[in-house]
C-alpha cells in the first residue's frame, strides 16, 4: 500500500510552521509549529475544548487558518493533500443500508461525479485496506450494527483506501472499552510499521498510548510543544505551556498532569487548569 | 384452465383495455419508480418531514395552477422548486431544529396553498379543485400529461444518478464528505431538488398529500431487508411498482364490489396495500453472505456467532 | 364579528391557543414537529367516519386522533421515528380518501376540516371542548418536570420514575386532544403550525422553561384572535393567517431573540440566569 510514498520518505509528511488559527473570535492556536514525520506515530493531546480538533480541520482545510504554512508533500487525485482522516463521532445509523465494504469504497474518491480508477483497482485497493485493518471477514455487514471498535476500524479503512500519506484520527479511543482501545493503539502501531504512514492521534488523555507514541504534541492556551515525549510532558515544559506551574507526576507507568504544590503566588490556576479536579483532594 | 378463470376474476373486464387505465399504469410505474429511488435517499438521510413537506408545498402550486390556468404538473414543479430552495435557505447548519424550520416554511406555504385554493373555488366554479389537488386520482389523469411526466422522472432520475456517489457519502456521514472535498451543501440543495420533482410526479399520482406513501414506503420496507444501498434501490422499486400496479387493479376491480358502483379511491388501496407489506415483512437484523454481484471479491466466511453484533 | 353566533368561535379559539401553545412548546423541544403536522392530517380521516356513521364530527376527530397517536406508536417499534410517523399519517389519508369517496357529504367539507373554517364549533360543543382543555393542562402539569427532563437530556430516561415510552404515549396522547379540538376551526394541515411557531418563538426570546412555556400560549392566543378577527373582516380563511402569521412570529423571534445577540452579551444573560434562584 505504500506505492508512492517510498520516494519521498525522508521528507516530512507535514510541516506547519507559525500557524495562527482563530474561529469566530476566539484564539485557538499562536505560532504553531511542528512536523510529522513518516514512519511515526504522534499523539496530539490537550484537555476538551483546548482546540483538538479545530488544528486537525486545519491541517485538512476545512477551517481557514489566520496566517501561517500548512506544507505537505504528497497530493492526491484532485490536488488536494493526500490526508486520511477518521472523525470523532461517528454515528452510522444502523437504518442505512450500507455494507463495510462499501463504506470503504467510498473513501476512493467519493466526491466523484466520474471513476477515475477501473472498478478492478478499486476493489483491490479496497480489500487491502480492509485486510490492513483485519475487517475482511466483516465486509459484508451493514457497518451500522458492527460493534464501537469495528466501526472503528473500518473508518480507518475508509481513510486507508485512497492512500494517504498522513493519517489524523480524532479522538479514536473516545467512547470504546478497554480492549478494544487496546486494539486500535496496536493496529496504528502496525499500520504504522507495514505502511510508513504518518499517524497523528488526538486524545485528551495520554496514558493509553503513552507507551506506543513517538512524538508528542501538548496543546494548551492555545500554545503548543512538541517533541519526544519524555522532553515535552515535564514539569518545566508544560508549565511553561500553561504559564503557571504544573506537576507531571508518573506513577506506575502512568502520567498525571496537577497543577504544581508550590505555586501559592498563583492563585488563579484553579479556574484555568483544565485538570482543576485532580485538584479537589487538596487542603 | 383453473388458472386463466382466476386471472380473469382478479382482472375485470377492460382492464387493459381501458384507455384511462393504460395511462394510470404507465404514469404510476413511472412515479413509482422515482419515487422509490428518491425516497432511498430520503429515508437515509432523515428527510421524511421535508419529503412530505413538499408534496404539501407542492399543493400550493397544483392550486396556484387552477388559477392561472396551466398544467397542474407544471404548478407543482414550479412551486415544490421554490420550495426546496426555501427550506435549503433556511436550513441550519445542526441536524437539531431542522425539521422546526421545515415545518415553519410548510406552515407558511399552507397557509398559503388555503388562500389559492380558497380563491379557486370562488373565482372559478370549479368545486372539485381543492379534492383534486389534494386528493387527485390516477384515472381522471389526461393522457398528454404522459410526456411532461417521462421527462420530469426522467429528469429527477438522472440527478440522483449524477451525485450518487457523493450523496451516498454525504448521507453517511457529512464530515467524511467534507474530507474529500464534496461540496455538501451544494449535493444537499440539488438533491432537494431532485426530490421536488420526484414528489411532483407522484403527487399527480395519488394527490398531494398522499405522495409521501410512495416515497417513504417503499424504501422504509427495502432498507429493513437489505444490507447494500444497490439492492435497497432494486427491492424499493419492485415494492413501489408492484403495490401500484396491485392498488390500480384493486380500485379498478371494486367499482364491481360495492354496492352502489362507486369504487375505492387509488391512493386509498396503494396506501393500504404498502401498509400491508409494511407488517407482513418483518425486519432482517443480520445477514449470513449476503450475495455479492460476482466482480465483487469474495471475503471469508462470516463467523456464525459474533460478538460483533452486539450494538454499542 | 362578535355576533352571537361567533361567541363560540371566539371562546373556542381563546382555549385551543392556551393549550397549543402548552403543549406546543413540548412538540418543539421533543424535536416532534412531523408529528405534530401528521397527528391532525391523519385525524383528517375521522370527521369522514364521523359523518359516514352519523356522529358528531367532533367524536370522529378525537377517535382518530388516538388512533393515530396508537398506530405511531405501533410502527415505531419496527421502524425509525420519521418513518413511522410518515407511514401512519398516509395510512390515516388513505382512509381519508376512501370515506371521501364514499360519501358526497363530506366532500364539501373538505375544505374547511383542511384548511379551517370560522364557525368550524357550535355553541353546544364549547363545554366538551373546555372539558377536553382542561383535562390536557392537568395532564400536562402533573408531568411537567419529568417530561421537561426527558425532553432536555434523553439520554438520562433510564432514571427516572416515568419510562421513555410511557412518557411518549402520553405526548402523543396531549397532541391527539389538542388536534382534535383545534382541528375544526384551524384546520387539520395547520394546527401543526400553532403547535410549532408560538413555542419556537417562545424558545428563542427566552431561556427559562417556565417562561417559555406562558409565552408560547400568549403568542399562540396573539396569532388566533388576530387570524380569527381578519377571518371574519376579510372573509379568507382563517388557516391562511394563521400559517402566516405563525411564520412571521417565528422569523421576527429570530431577529429579536437571544441567538441575534453577540455571545459575549449572550453569556452575559446566561449567567445572570445562572444566578437567579430557582
Amino acid at each position: 500500500m505504500n506505492q508512492g510514498r517510498s520516494s519521498n520518505s525522508s521528507n516530512p509528511a507535514l510541516e506547519v510552521v507559525d500557524l495562527n488559527i482563530v474561529v469566530g473570535g476566539r484564539r485557538i492556536l499562536t505560532d504553531a509549529s511542528f512536523t510529522l514525520n513518516h514512519t511515526t506515530l504522534t499523539g496530539l493531546i490537550g484537555a476538551n475544548g483546548a482546540g483538538k480538533t479545530t488544528l486537525l480541520k486545519t491541517i485538512l482545510g476545512l477551517i481557514p487558518h489566520e496566517s501561517g504554512t500548512i506544507r505537505s508533500q504528497n497530493f492526491g487525485e484532485h490536488g488536494r493533500p493526500s490526508i486520511g482522516y477518521v472523525p470523532q463521532k461517528i454515528n452510522l445509523d444502523p437504518d442505512v443500508p450500507i455494507r463495510t465494504f462499501d463504506l470503504v469504497e467510498l473513501g476512493i474518491n467519493g466526491r466523484g461525479l466520474r471513476r477515475s480508477i477501473t472498478k478492478k483497482e478499486r476493489f483491490k485497493r479496497v480489500e487491502e485496506a480492509l485486510q490492513s485493518v483485519g475487517m475482511s471477514h466483516l465486509a459484508d455487514r451493514r457497518v451500522g450494527l458492527l460493534s464501537g471498535g469495528e466501526q472503528q476500524r473500518a473508518m480507518i479503512a475508509h481513510a486507508l483506501v485512497g492512500r494517504p500519506d498522513l493519517l489524523l484520527l480524532d479522538e479514536p479511543l473516545a467512547n470504546l472499552d478497554v480492549r478494544a482501545e487496546n486494539e486500535v493503539v496496536q493496529l496504528l502501531t502496525s499500520l504504522k510499521a507495514t505502511t510508513g504512514l504518518a499517524i497523528l492521534l488526538s486524545a485528551h488523555d495520554l496514558n493509553p498510548i503513552l507507551e506506543v507514541v513517538d512524538q508528542v504534541i501538548y496543546l494548551a492556551e492555545s500554545k503548543l510543544a512538541s517533541g519526544p515525549t519524555e522532553e515535552v510532558v515535564t514539569t518545566s515544559s508544560l508549565s511553561a505551556l500553561y504559564g503557571h506551574h504544573v506537576e507531571v507526576i508518573r506513577v506506575n507507568g502512568r502520567v498525571v498532569v496537577v497543577p504544581g504544590r508550590d505555586s501559592s503566588s498563583h492563585h488563579d490556576y484553579d479556574q484555568q487548569h483544565p485538570n482543576r479536579n485532580l485538584t479537589r483532594s487538596q487542603p | 384452465m383453473i388458472i386463466s378463470t382466476l386471472l380473469h376474476d382478479i382482472v375485470a373486464a377492460g382492464f387493459l383495455t381501458n384507455p384511462a387505465v393504460r395511462t394510470a399504469i404507465v404514469v404510476g410505474a413511472l412515479s413509482a419508480t422515482v419515487s422509490s429511488v428518491v425516497g432511498l435517499f430520503t429515508v437515509v438521510r432523515g428527510q421524511s418531514f421535508a419529503g412530505h413537506a413538499l408534496s404539501d408545498i407542492g399543493a400550493a402550486g397544483g392550486s396556484g395552477a387552477a388559477l392561472a390556468n396551466i398544467s397542474p404538473l407544471l404548478g407543482f414543479v414550479a412551486m415544490n422548486l421554490i420550495g426546496a430552495l426555501t427550506l435549503e435557505a433556511f436550513q441550519p447548519k445542526r441536524v437539531r431544529g431542522r425539521d422546526l424550520v421545515t415545518g415553519v416554511v410548510l406552515g407558511a406555504i399552507l397557509g398559503i396553498a388555503a388562500l389559492l385554493l380558497y380563491l379557486d373555488t370562488t373565482l372559478t366554479t370549479s368545486t372539485g379543485t381543492t379534492v383534486s389537488v389534494l386528493f387527485g386520482s390516477l384515472f381522471t389523469l389526461p393522457s398528454n400529461s404522459l410526456p411532461l411526466a417521462i421527462g420530469i422522472g426522467s429528469v429527477s432520475i438522472f440527478t440522483i444518478a449524477w451525485i450518487y456517489r457523493p450523496l451516498l457519502l454525504s448521507s453517511v456521514s457529512p464530515e467524511l464528505a467534507q474530507v474529500q472535498g464534496v461540496r455538501v451543501r451544494w449535493i444537499s440543495l440539488v438533491f432537494l431538488l431532485a426530490l421536488a420533482a420526484a414528489v411532483s410526479l407522484s403527487a399527480l399520482l395519488t394527490g398531494a398529500i398522499l405522495s409521501t406513501a410512495l416515497l417513504i414506503g417503499p424504501p422504509t420496507i427495502a432498507t429493513r431487508r437489505t444490507h447494500s444501498i444497490r439492492s435497497a434501490l432494486v427491492l424499493s422499486i419492485a415494492i413501489g411498482i408492484g403495490v401500484t400496479l396491485a392498488g390500480i387493479l384493486l380500485s379498478y376491480d371494486s367499482v364491481a364490489w360495492t354496492s352502489q358502483g362507486v369504487g375505492w379511491p387509488v391512493s386509498f388501496c396503494i396506501v393500504a396495500l404498502l401498509t400491508l407489506v409494511f407488517f407482513l415483512v418483518p425486519r432482517r437484523t443480520h445477514t449470513v453472505g449476503e450475495h455479492l454481484t460476482k466482480d465483487e471479491p469474495r471475503s471469508a466466511p462470516t463467523p456464525p456467532s459474533s460478538s460483533a453484533l452486539v450494538s454499542k | 364579528m362578535f355576533a352571537p353566533y361567533a361567541i363560540a368561535t371566539w371562546e373556542a379559539a381563546t382555549i385551543i391557543a392556551i393549550i397549543s401553545g402548552l403543549v406546543g412548546f413540548f412538540v418543539v423541544l421533543r424535536q416532534s414537529t412531523f408529528v405534530a403536522h401528521a397527528l391532525p392530517t391523519g385525524a383528517f380521516a375521522g370527521a369522514g367516519a364521523a359523518a359516514l356513521v352519523g356522529v358528531s364530527s367532533l367524536i370522529g376527530l378525537g377517535v382518530f386522533s388516538l388512533l393515530s397517536a396508537f398506530l405511531m406508536t405501533a410502527l415505531r417499534r419496527r421502524s425509525t421515528k420519521d418513518t413511522a410517523t410518515a407511514l401512519a399519517m398516509v395510512f390515516l389519508l388513505g382512509l381519508g380518501a376512501l370515506f371521501l369517496s364514499q360519501s358526497g357529504a363530506y366532500a364539501s367539507s373538505v375544505y374547511g376540516l383542511l384548511f379551517g373554517q370560522l364557525l368550524g364549533v357550535s355553541r353546544s360543543e364549547i363545554p366538551i371542548i373546555a372539558a377536553v382543555a382542561v383535562i390536557i393542562v392537568v395532564v400536562t402539569l402533573a408531568i411537567y418536570r419529568p417530561l421537561l427532563r426527558s425532553s432536555i437530556l434523553p439520554e438520562l430516561t433510564g432514571a427516572q420514575a416515568i419510562s421513555e415510552p410511557v412518557l411518549e404515549t402520553v405526548f402523543l396522547i396531549l397532541v391527539a386532544a389538542v388536534t382534535a379540538v383545534a382541528l375544526p376551526i384551524v384546520g387539520a394541515l395547520l394546527v401543526f403550525s400553532l403547535l410549532t411557531a408560538p413555542p419556537a418563538a417562545a424558545r428563542a426570546l427566552t431561556s427559562r422553561p417556565h417562561l417559555a412555556t406562558v409565552l408560547s400560549s400568549v403568542i399562540a392566543l396573539g396569532i388566533v384572535w388576530i387570524s380569527i378577527a381578519l377571518g371574519f373582516t376579510t372573509n379568507l380563511p382563517v388557516g391562511f393567517f394563521v400559517g402566516s402569521f405563525g411564520a412571521l412570529v417565528f422569523v421576527a423571534s429570530r431577529f429579536i431573540g437571544p441567538t441575534r445577540l453577540r455571545p459575549a452579551r449572550l453569556l452575559a444573560r446566561h449567567t445572570r440566569l445562572d444566578r437567579t434562584p430557582t
